[in-house]
Formats: C-alpha cells, sequence, structure tokens
C-alpha cells in the first residue's frame, strides 16, 4: 500500500506523545517544544482533512479505529436491552438491536456492528449481515411500529454477507423485504451512515426520513474495489472509482440521498471518540424530536415522496 | 454500393459455425439455432429459458394489439457524469439505444391478458444488462402508480444483472424506491405478481423482483443475490451446479413456481382470476 495520506500526522502525533513521557521527569522540560507540535499538528491536521480525495474518506471510514456500533451505544445511549434473534433460524452477530434510551427518548435502536477485535470481527462477519440478521431488524422495526417508538438505524457494513447459506436463506428474499416494509413502517425512522454503508447490505435497513451521515463515512452501490475491477478491469484503479461513484458524504447531500452531513472532529472519528458520540447524540435527538411531530400518516407520505424522486431529473 | 457487393462476390464470408448453431449456457449442448429459435429460445435438451426480447415476450403474454407503453422517451439519465476507463457512460446509453432501440432497461405498459386489463413492465437484459439505473427505477414505480390508480394488477418480468454502477449510489436507491410502489400496491390490496427470468440477480433480486404476491420463475433461470464467484471466494468452496437456479429456489422456499415460457400467460391468468373474482 502507498504511503498513507495521513504520515506527518501520525508522525507528529507519536513525537509528541514521546515529548509527554520524557516531562514527566523533573529533570527535563519539553514544554515549549510540545506546544509548538501541537499547534503544527493542529494546522496539518486541520489542512490535509479539509481536503481529503474520496479515496482518502474511504481510508478514513474503514479506519480500524473508527468507532463501531458498541462504542455508540456506551456513549450516546443510557440504557440498553439487547434483543436477540430473527424468530426464522438464528441470531445474527453482524446485526444487534433492541431497546434503547437517548437522553429521555424511549427508541428501537438497529444497527451492523463490526467488531473489532479479530475474535469480535469473526463473530460479526465483519459486519456483513446475513438475512437472519435483516430479519431481526425487521421484527424490531415491527415492534417499534406496535409500541409507537422512533427507530434509530446505524449503518456500518461492507456489504450483505456473501455466503452460499445467506444465499440459501434468501439474502435477496430479506433485503427486498426490508424495503418494501420500511416504505410504509409506522414510525419515524432516522438512519445515520456511520462509516462504510456497503450497498444493498446499508439500504436494507436504510430506508427513513431522515438519513444522515458523518462526514468521513462513504455509501456506494458497490466498493470501489470491486467497481474498478469491472469497469476498469484492474483493482487498483480504486481511487479513481472512489471518485467517478460519487460516494462522500458532500456529493451524497447534492444528489439528496441523505439529509445532513454529521461534522466529524478534525482528525476524523477515531481521533476523538467523545466529540463524535456527542454530535451524533445531538443529531440524533434533534430529527428525532422533529420527525415525531408529523401525524404518522403525513410522515409515510413524505418517505415515500422523498424516495419518489431518488434520480429524477 | 456497387463496390460492396462486388467485394462481397469476389471474396464470400464463410458461413460461421455459430450461425448454425447456438451453445446452450446451461448445460452447454450445441442445438440448431434454426430449433432453438423457433423453440422460443428454450433448449430442447435442458429446457433452459435464455432471454428474450421485451416484443417476443410481450407477444407471449400480452393479447395482440392491447398494449399501451408508458414513458416511451424516457432516457437513462447520467447524473453522476460518470466516466471509467472505457469512456462515458453517457455514450454507452446512447450506443445501447441506437444498437438496441431501447431506452432504458425496462419497457411498461398497460395491456390485456386473456382480456383481463394489466399493467407490465417487462426488463430487457439488452439494455446494459438489464440494470436498475434511475429511469429503470422511475418507470417501474411510475407504472406501479398507474396500477394503484386505476385498481389494475402489476406484473413485474425481471432480466438484470443488478444495479446499475454508473450512476452510483442513485442505483442503489432504485431499489428503495422501487419497493415503496410495490408496497403502496400490497396496502391498496392490488396484486402483484413477480416474473423472474435469467438471470435475476443483485439490486434487482433485493427488491421489486422478490416481494410479488406471487413469485414465478422460468426454468433454469440464474436467480440471486451476490455474484457466484464472490461467494466461491468468500467461503473457499465451489458451489454445486444448482446453486442459485430457480429450482434451487423453490426448494429453498423463495419462488412459488416454476413455468415454461409458453404457459406463463394462462399461468398469470389463472393467478390473477383469485383477485379479480372477488
Ligand atoms: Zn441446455
Amino acid at each position: 500500500m502507498e504511503d498513507s495520506f495521513d504520515k506527518t500526522i501520525l508522525e507528529l502525533e507519536s513525537r509528541i506523545e514521546e515529548l509527554k513521557k520524557l516531562n514527566m521527569k523533573p529533570e527535563v522540560q519539553f514544554d515549549s517544544e510540545i506546544s509548538e507540535l501541537e499547534k503544527k499538528l493542529k494546522r496539518t491536521m486541520k489542512k490535509t482533512f479539509s481536503k481529503l480525495t474520496p479515496w482518502q474518506v474511504v481510508q478514513v471510514a474503514r479506519h480500524k479505529n473508527r468507532p463501531v456500533l458498541r462504542d455508540y451505544i456506551a456513549m450516546i445511549f443510557d440504557e440498553f436491552i439487547e434483543l436477540h434473534g430473527d424468530r426464522c433460524f438464528g441470531d445474527d452477530h453482524g446485526m444487534i438491536g433492541g431497546f434503547a434510551m437517548i437522553g429521555k427518548k424511549r427508541v428501537i435502536l438497529i444497527g451492523h456492528q463490526k467488531g473489532k477485535t479479530v475474535e469480535d470481527q469473526v463473530k460479526n462477519n465483519f459486519g456483513m449481515a446475513s438475512p437472519d440478521g435483516y430479519r431481526k431488524a425487521l421484527r424490531l422495526m415491527k415492534l417499534a411500529e406496535k409500541y409507537k417508538l422512533p427507530v434509530l438505524s446505524f449503518i456500518d457494513t461492507p456489504g450483505a454477507y456473501p455466503g452460499a447459506d445467506a444465499e440459501a436463506r434468501g439474502q435477496a428474499e430479506a433485503i427486498a423485504k426490508n424495503l418494501t416494509e420500511m416504505a410504509v413502517l409506522k414510525t419515524p425512522i432516522i438512519v445515520i451512515v456511520t462509516g462504510e454503508g456497503g450497498s444493498g447490505g446499508a439500504l436494507g435497513i436504510g430506508v427513513g426520513d431522515a438519513v444522515l451521515m458523518l462526514s468521513n463515512s462513504i455509501y456506494s452501490v458497490i466498493s470501489p474495489e470491486g467497481c474498478a475491477s469491472i469497469l476498469w478491469r484492474d483493482g487498483a484503479k480504486a481511487p479513481e472509482a472512489a471518485a467517478a461513484l460519487k460516494l462522500t458524504a458532500p456529493s451524497l447531500l447534492e444528489l439528496g440521498v441523505i439529509d445532513e452531513i454529521i461534522q466529524e472532529p478534525v482528525g476524523g472519528a477515531h481521533r476523538d471518540y467523545a466529540a463524535t458520540a456527542d454530535a451524533v447524540k445531538e443529531a440524533l435527538v434533534r430529527h428525532t424530536r422533529r420527525l415525531q411531530r408529523y401525524k404518522i400518516r403525513k410522515l409515510v407520505e413524505k418517505r415515500y415522496d422523498k424516495y419518489a424522486r431518488m434520480g429524477k431529473l | 454500393m456497387g463496390w460492396f457487393s462486388k467485394r462481397k462476390r469476389t471474396a464470400p464470408t464463410p458461413v460461421k459455425k455459430d450461425d448454425i448453431w447456438v451453445k446452450c449456457h446451461a448445460c452447454t449442448a450445441h442445438v440448431y439455432r434454426e430449433e432453438w429459435l423457433s423453440n422460443l429460445k428454450v433448449c430442447p435438451k435442458c429446457n433452459f429459458h435464455d432471454r428474450i426480447s421485451f416484443q417476443e415476450r410481450l407477444g407471449l403474454i400480452i393479447d395482440d394489439g392491447s398494449f399501451h407503453e408508458f414513458d416511451k422517451d424516457l432516457k437513462a439519465p447520467d447524473p453522476l457524469k460518470f466516466v471509467d476507463a472505457k469512456g462515458r457512460y453517457a455514450d454507452k446509453t446512447r450506443q445501447t439505444t441506437e444498437k438496441t432501440g431501447l431506452n432504458e432497461s425496462v419497457i411498461t405498459g398497460r395491456g390485456k391478458i386473456h382480456g383481463m386489463r394489466v399493467v407490465l413492465a417487462i426488463m430487457d437484459f439488452r439494455f446494459l444488462g438489464g440494470s436498475l439505473g434511475s429511469g429503470t427505477g422511475e418507470k417501474i414505480l411510475s407504472a406501479a402508480r398507474f396500477a394503484l390508480k386505476h385498481k389494475m394488477p402489476y406484473i413485474v418480468i425481471s432480466a438484470s444483472g443488478g444495479a446499475r454502477m454508473h450512476e452510483g449510489i442513485l442505483s442503489l436507491m432504485q431499489m428503495a424506491k422501487t419497493c415503496a410502489g410495490i408496497a403502496q400496491l400490497h396496502e391498496a390490496g392490488l396484486p402483484y405478481i413477480s416474473v423472474l427470468t435469467h438471470p435475476t440477480t443483485g439490486g434487482v433480486s433485493a427488491s421489486f423482483a422478490m416481494v410479488g404476491d406471487v413469485n414465478i420463475a422460468e426454468p433454469k433461470a440464474m436467480i440471486g443475490f451476490a455474484g457466484r464467484r464472490v461467494i466461491e471466494q468468500t467461503i473457499k468452496e465451489e458451489l454445486p451446479d444448482d446453486f442459485q437456479t430457480a429450482e434451487y429456489l423453490l426448494e429453498h422456499g423463495f419462488i412459488d413456481h416454476i413455468v415454461q415460457r409458453t404457459e406463463m400467460k394462462d399461468c398469470l391468468y389463472r393467478i390473477l382470476q383469485y383477485w379479480s373474482s372477488k
């Protein structure tokens, strides 16, 4: 792989850390040097992150330290009662959900769970949900409808799981059913793309009244690598494909696919969990409040109109 | 003109093997093209139903002279101004239109099946592999709206490789858009029948094609979400021959019927009688 675009930033960060460690000893003092470096770091970070290429955004969206759903649950929600199983076959760990409390609001939370440790990732299939996951999500959404709770849906997946068993149990049907049911679900749905919005696997829980996106997340019909290998016949052309696919938040906002961009702290969500979580929480609460004011019929009508306009010239 | 005909006479092109024989995708048997064509592109050896044009399909399903097309002039838009290694997407669609006479990967309209009024969408694989573009989604939704407004049954006959990458995220959104249209038919109690033909994969299988009141497939049609090669790479083993065939889906509970091309019209008619008989 080529040099990472944030090489200078990483070097500065490790140098500052070193000096801070040395600073603990009484005989040496690096205060002024540290503050100089920190200023430089801030400048560099701001500059680098203000003009990321789409391919660089892809790297940030997939960063190994980027917060995953379990992190958001811990930071944003005051209570989470996880509910398990699709009542058909199994319990998918790549898609989780349950009752949750955000501030004083009770909601149904669903979302992809990527995992961070290797063990976790294997258990969760790297956030690639199976039909059982989509069916569990639908089951919980129907529960939300019954209890008149808003649905908060967190998207972070490379795509739906492409396995033989997933096909046998109807990956296509599971996603199709969700799209059809979500279009007319009689409760507000707030969707947030926090990392990777990978194609049908993302959309399978992605139809909503408000669709939000973290500023360094991506949402695409196909991975840049997949697109490059088909249309460029060369997987290494992924950076070109990433640009052509218009998969970054500002492009999606312009295309009318998303409703709002949630700004990440400078340097990306993985550099400041707390600030990211605050921004996400604020946006979720605000949109939930806004959407709960609508009469349900009106809300569903508006949702339909929004999707009916997608791609219309 | 004369120059060409003269040249042709002096150097006659030999009749290619391909002109006489057709190789079946499913059983790889070589069959006489004439025989295959008169059999409506169905393999006489293994009954594989190959792709047909929307014109051919229309003739098999709809009463002669009863079809009225919708959105005839709707052309594939180029919302991303997409350019890949081979050039501009806009050029690609224009060339495809010149070659096939099709403006999009689906033809929609109303017509009659043994006198019964229906709304119909027929996908045609010749237009960019039947891929799901914004124009495709728009036509499928607007036909669903017509069915809703006039309280008519809706039939969609799919043939598609899936999403259309050249339209990026907007192609993906057509899945949600078309399903929203189908959801309204469900809510209004109007019939929606999905016919899945070879191939129906990716984004089309994961949207409107899989949520019919009744899902019908043609024999040996390939139907599935992920590509066979991707799955083999994921699970690191070879898949059985019948994987993702209509027969496999029938066995796993995702389609109701496998019906011969020649019997599709009668089958649709008989099923819809259960709705209209109310
Ligand atoms: Zn054959």
